[in-house]
């Protein structure tokens, strides 16, 4: 477990020496002080929108970050020629992966941290209130569910040629599954056989990235979710990331590395 | 040497050359098409296609009325075809039918039933509370003014977007200033809007209860509505109907009952319920036969 987090630690003082986080980071803050100086009706208590566009560019740039970043981990070791003397080194393929994973992983969390408590900040200058845990609950399902996205991308830097294929591929993928995700099990009952089966074959393995999606219940106020379907919402997060780290470990014990 | 008065000289004839082509080239560029001068910065960009998001935001509003529980393109919408917050103001046609509740149905399979705990899932309006169902927090319904406010930025030529906005802002939010300043916005957009009138006669009526400009207004309304084709006058009933009550009302209570009863008779002739407006004629009758002098005048 050191070697593993000793690593992750080397890719998370990775994130902070790139300018990727810095910039989405200002961008985000500048577009919703922008916003929020937008006078409606000479109404200084409207803030749900403020609060909607500041929550979808959270979710654009902790995607951006988390794609990005862990797509050119293993390739740019192999470009720079340290992933043989790395595993030269005490180290398996496998503490090599898990490494790169809670790396990046504690990377997009480090980046929410920051990006939530922005956003709480300039809820809390309108509203005045600052209701904790219900931004608690969605900062930790968007981590979880960040989680799975760097899983998918580790794998999927192991199998896709270049970072920027990889990237695009994750991209479309984790968007198709946020947007219409929910709705293939519903598409599947109008279709018929065979494409009824393959419809839920794709609905029931694919990962429901919506499920963590939060952002209307914070938007609108909505009551906190019960704890129990938070903790298996994390259970959901946790078993698709074991599939996919699992996967990335099989594909990467057969991979040439040099 | 050239002496310093001759740069003098030859500045303000430059500058005099400047404003001179200044004067000339600016109306030339004002009336371009897509001149950027016209300050319509969603025109140069969109072109027509800002209908479309202006169709988008103000569903987006709609759906902000809900607190976020709305049906999607996949759902049910048969409920939602007119939105909520358009119906609730009483100024529109409704073609909604079947429930409202249960647009999502019985769960489908279990990542429905489990997914159902992490998104809105039950029907409210702001107005009525929202979510926690505290009429107190009434006062969120504010938030659906910006979608209304960037929806008739886009679509200025859509008249519902001006109403139903101007309607929120007098009734629950108790801006009249603000919903005044917007039906004229609304009124210089689309100058021959009945339905923006009959909504500024309200205005007028029932916050500065200036009575004789809601008269006029709604006189001007109804004279705007009579110039329709028969056949958008078919279509466009209701608010005939309401701008008509609405003056008979307002006669009534100024003690004009010969005019009173000729504008429910008008209404009753397109009216889904005359029977209610007959009731209202022959009390105004009898109020009239109980006067001692024929002071009535039939209207203009």
């Amino acid at each position: 477990m050191k070697t593993i987090f000793a690593l992750a630690g080397v890719t998370l003082k990775e994130l902070y020496r790139r300018k990727d986080f810095y910039v989405l980071f200002i961008i985000t803050i500048l577009i919703c002080l922008v916003m929020a100086s937008v006078n409606i009706f000479n109404d200084e208590k409207i803030i749900r929108y403020l609060k909607e566009i500041s929550l979808l560019l959270i979710w654009i740039s902790a995607l951006v970050i988390a794609i990005t970043t862990t797509a050119r981990q293993i390739p740019a070791e192999r470009e720079n020629r340290t992933l043989l003397p790395l595993l030269a080194k005490p180290l398996t393929r496998t503490q090599l992966v898990l490494g790169k994973f809670f790396g990046c992983w504690f990377a997009c969390g480090l980046t929410l941290v920051c990006f939530y408590i922005f956003f709480g900040a300039l809820a809390e200058s309108r509203e005045h209130q600052l209701p904790l845990l219900n931004y608690f609950q969605a900062a930790a399902l968007h981590w979880f569910m960040l989680g799975i996205v760097v899983a998918i991308s580790l794998l999927g830097s192991l199998v896709f040629a270049a970072p920027s294929s990889n990237s695009t591929i994750c991209f479309v993928f984790v968007a198709a599954i946020l947007t219409v995700g929910r709705h293939i099990g519903q598409v599947a009952l109008t279709l018929p056989e065979p494409s009824r089966s393959i419809a839920y074959s794709i609905y029931y393995a694919i990962p429901h990235l919506e499920l963590f999606d939060v952002r209307d219940l914070i938007i609108h106020d909505w009551p906190l979710i019960a704890w129990k379907y938070f903790g298996l919402a994390v259970l959901y997060a946790l078993a698709y990331i074991s599939a996919f780290l699992v996967a990335a470990c099989l594909v990467f014990r057969r991979k040439a590395v040099n | 040497m050239v002496s310093s008065r001759t740069y003098f000289l030859l500045l303000i004839a430059l500058l005099v050359l400047c404003f001179g082509l200044a004067a000339n080239l600016e109306p030339q560029f004002q009336s371009m098409r897509l001149s950027r001068a016209s300050g319509d910065v969603f025109k140069i960009l969109l072109g027509d296609s800002r209908a479309l998001f202006a169709n988008h935001f103000y569903v987006k509003a709609d759906e902000y009325y809900h607190s976020g529980y709305y049906p999607t393109i996949f759902d049910n919408r048969d409920a939602f075809e007119t939105p909520h917050m358009a119906e609730d103001t009483g100024a529109v046609n409704s073609k909604n039918h079947g429930p409202e509740e249960g647009f999502l149905g019985p769960p489908r399979d279990w990542i429905d039933a489990f997914g159902r705990h992490f998104f809105p899932d039950r029907h409210t309006h702001l107005d009525e509370g929202g979510p926690t169902d505290d009429l107190s927090g009434s006062e969120n319904l504010r938030e659906i003014l910006p979608w209304l406010k960037l929806s008739a930025d886009l679509d200025p030529d859509n008249v519902q977007t001006f109403t139903v906005t101007a309607y929120w802002l007098r009734v629950r939010m108790h801006k009249v200033a603000e919903a005044d300043a917007f039906l004229h916005e609304g009124l210089r957009h689309n100058p021959d809007s009945y339905d923006i009138l009959f909504e500024l006669g309200r205005l007028y009526d029932e916050d500065y209860h200036d009575t004789d400009r809601a008269r006029n207004v709604w006189k001007q309304a109804v004279r705007k509505w009579l110039a329709l084709t028969p056949e958008m006058q078919k279509e466009n009933k209701l608010v005939f109907e309401q701008i008509t009550t609405h003056l008979g009302k307002l006669e009534s209570d100024a003690g004009n009952y010969g005019r009173a009863v000729e504008w429910f008779r008008a209404a009753q002739k397109i009216s889904l319920t005359p029977g209610d407006l007959q009731k209202r004629i022959n009390e105004l009758k009898k109020k009239m036969a109980a006067q001692p002098s024929p002071a009535n005048s039939q209207p203009h």
